[in-house]
């Protein structure tokens, strides 16, 4: 492929076939693992030992699922709770926090307030395993090591939700419209719930998914706080049986299984608020 | 800083003004009021999660807690200066890790950024069927968890379990995914695999902001789409590639999860294989805290310098780029 394809048809007929082939290709290096666990996922621990994921024989989907939910009494029912209220209050209250600051941040003046958002952006570039030792320091000294708030109260703070949130306000809050509800006679935080969060809906709704994926994601903060095998989420859980299927290999279709059903609610988030997040991706990459 | 959530609401001081002027003070302080009240939750949390435990990481990093007398008299906390530090920066197992992260970085950030450009380049030239499906494929594994990411490819990197290594072993190939040489580039795999789709679409997304005139010029000026696509699309999405690669960078030095999954199967990892390990493993199995908070506060500086270096030089590139 150069500069002679639009004169030759015929390389550009291979060119096509080449691009198709690497994109073709690419896709299947990206979906080959998520087949394989469903397909292992349905398999009792015998077939999933033979590799052979593809015969029908060994296909036991109900009662890993039922292993799954019985194991060690029911664990893993309270992980997959545990992570949703995490993973949805968490994200739910954080990205209002950030796109409330990130609006103010767009609309209103005052004195160093690009010194101040640069420091928002500087901490977005803060790795989470430099805070996590002096945050279990503090969740300590507050007695809330162990309990649900050493978790949820960490993954609130959203720097990056505050850049989206002035990102977004710039585009979707016209200022005339402030103006115009101002003139109306509506108070500052009325004209912002009324008016200004409506209209950043999109904008809203990215934050809230970035959030959400980051919170279900989240390994490094709970491992660090929790101790009380009841308050874990998921993930946590799924390394702790993890490290014991290599002792006692009936943990394996139970990781397995637990490991396709942890992946559904983004999935499911993802593909409901589909129309929202493309365009707040745009948002943030033009930017 | 820790005075940083009364700053928004900071009035000016008063000066004599006139009657007419103090209708439109009135609303000067209103909305500054407002203003204060929006911002607070965020700055509440941006001084209890992050200014605070940083300035304690640093403080920490200086001193330490010293038991006197075999460990029978009281703690006491004294000030050792820099002792945490140069007992973290000679330690060989830090350096260990700080040089595979570096080396991780070297591989998996090019891989990364090359791969999902030419995958969102591709996707934009609009010769591949079913763009839209091809993009929700590529996309999907960025709805799978990081650790459950991780746990499916040690499955696949698992004899016994692995389908892959089942093929290999057909074909009489033996491979160990988690032996020395093999185990650093597994791990960039995995992060590779979880990653590309989404960083695509974020390259995918800016290309669709590129204006089409712009491409239509470079057709006419007979440029083939080769060449359209690497010296003008590419160039016009430098400000994604930057934040990509930050990004990217900002992620790959926390390296934690992957390995601290694999190292319950591979003896090739073991509990220190990345400064974050490290981190952990000092504060939580050997009680050291000092000493995780020095890794912590280099592991911090390292991560500024580096971030500070990739907008640097990616700008000066850019300039470069201008000037020719």
């Amino acid at each position: 492929m150069s500069a002679t394809d639009s004169t030759l048809p015929r390389p550009r007929l291979l060119g096509r076939a080449t691009v198709n082939a690497v994109v073709g290709l690419s896709v299947l290096y990206t979906l080959l693992p998520v087949l394989w666990l469903v397909l292992a996922a349905a398999k009792n621990r015998d077939a999933l030992f033979g590799s052979d994921l593809l015969s029908p024989s060994g296909f036991s989907f109900s009662t890993n699922l039922g292993d799954l939910f019985a194991m060690e009494g029911g664990q893993y029912g309270r992980w997959y709770v545990n992570s949703l209220l995490y993973a949805v209050l968490g994200a739910a209250v954080g990205s209002l926090v950030s796109v409330a600051c990130g609006y103010a941040f767009d609309k209103y003046r005052f004195r160093h307030k690009e010194k101040l958002f640069g420091l928002v952006l500087a901490a977005v570039m803060v790795p989470q395993t430099v805070l996590a030792l002096p945050l279990y320091l503090m969740a300590s000294e507050a007695g809330v090591v162990n309990t649900f708030w050493a978790v949820f109260v960490p993954v609130l703070f959203n720097p990056f939700g505050v850049y989206l949130g002035r990102v977004f306000s710039q585009g979707y809050v016209p200022d005339e419209v402030l103006e115009a509800a101002r003139i109306d006679g509506a108070g500052e935080l009325t004209a912002y719930v009324r008016v200004a969060l409506r209209m950043l809906g999109p904008g809203l709704v990215t934050v809230f998914l970035f959030q959400l994926t980051a919170i279900w994601n989240n390994f490094f903060l709970p491992m660090v706080m929790l101790s009380d095998q009841d308050l874990y989420p998921v993930s946590l859980g799924l390394y702790a049986w993890n490290s014991s299927a290599s002792v006692s290999p009936e943990y394996y279709p139970v990781v397995i299984m637990g490991s396709l059903l942890a992946v559904l609610p983004l999935i499911l988030a993802f593909t409901l608020l589909q129309r929202f997040w493309r365009s707040g991706l745009t948002a943030g990459a033009v930017k | 800083m820790t005075a940083t959530t009364g700053q928004p609401v900071r009035v000016p001081a008063p000066r004599a003004a006139a009657p007419a002027d103090r209708g439109r003070k009135a609303a000067r302080r209103r909305r500054l009021g407002a203003c204060g009240v929006l911002m607070a939750p965020f700055f509440l949390l941006l001084v209890t999660v992050f200014l605070i435990p940083v300035g304690t990481a640093a403080y920490l990093s200086f001193f330490s807690d010293d038991q006197p007398g075999l460990g029978f008299g009281p703690e006491r906390t004294v000030f050792v200066g820099l002792r945490s530090y140069a007992a973290v920066l000679t330690d060989p197992t830090f350096l260990g890790g700080l040089g595979t992260v570096a080396l991780y970085c070297l591989i998996y950030i090019p891989l990364m950024v090359v791969g999902a450009l030419a995958l969102a380049l591709l996707l934009d030239s609009g010769a591949v069927r079913l763009r839209a499906w091809a993009q929700l494929g590529l996309f999907l594994p960025h709805a799978v968890p990081g650790i459950i990411a991780a746990l499916i490819w040690l499955y696949l990197y698992t004899p016994g379990i692995s389908p892959v290594i089942d093929l290999f072993s057909r074909a009489d190939i033996t491979v160990d995914f988690l032996g020395v040489h093999t185990v650093l580039p597994s791990i960039v795999n995995i992060a590779l695999w979880s990653n590309l789709g989404y960083n695509m679409v974020v390259f995918y997304a800016a290309l669709q902001a590129v204006p089409r005139e712009v491409i239509e010029a470079a057709v006419v000026d007979g440029a083939g789409p080769v060449r359209t696509a690497l010296r003008v699309k590419a160039p016009l999405v430098r400000s994604s590639i930057v934040m990509v690669a930050m990004f990217t960078l900002i992620w790959a030095l926390q390296l934690f999860t992957e390995p601290m999954l694999l190292s319950q199967s591979s003896p090739m990892i073991n509990s220190r294989f990345s400064p974050s390990m490290y981190i952990y493993d000092a504060a939580f199995t050997r009680n050291n805290y000092s000493l995780a908070a020095a890794a912590s506060v280099v592991l911090l500086l390292c991560t500024i310098a580096l971030s500070y270096g990739v907008t640097r030089f990616t700008s000066r590139s850019a300039a470069v780029e201008e000037a020719r």
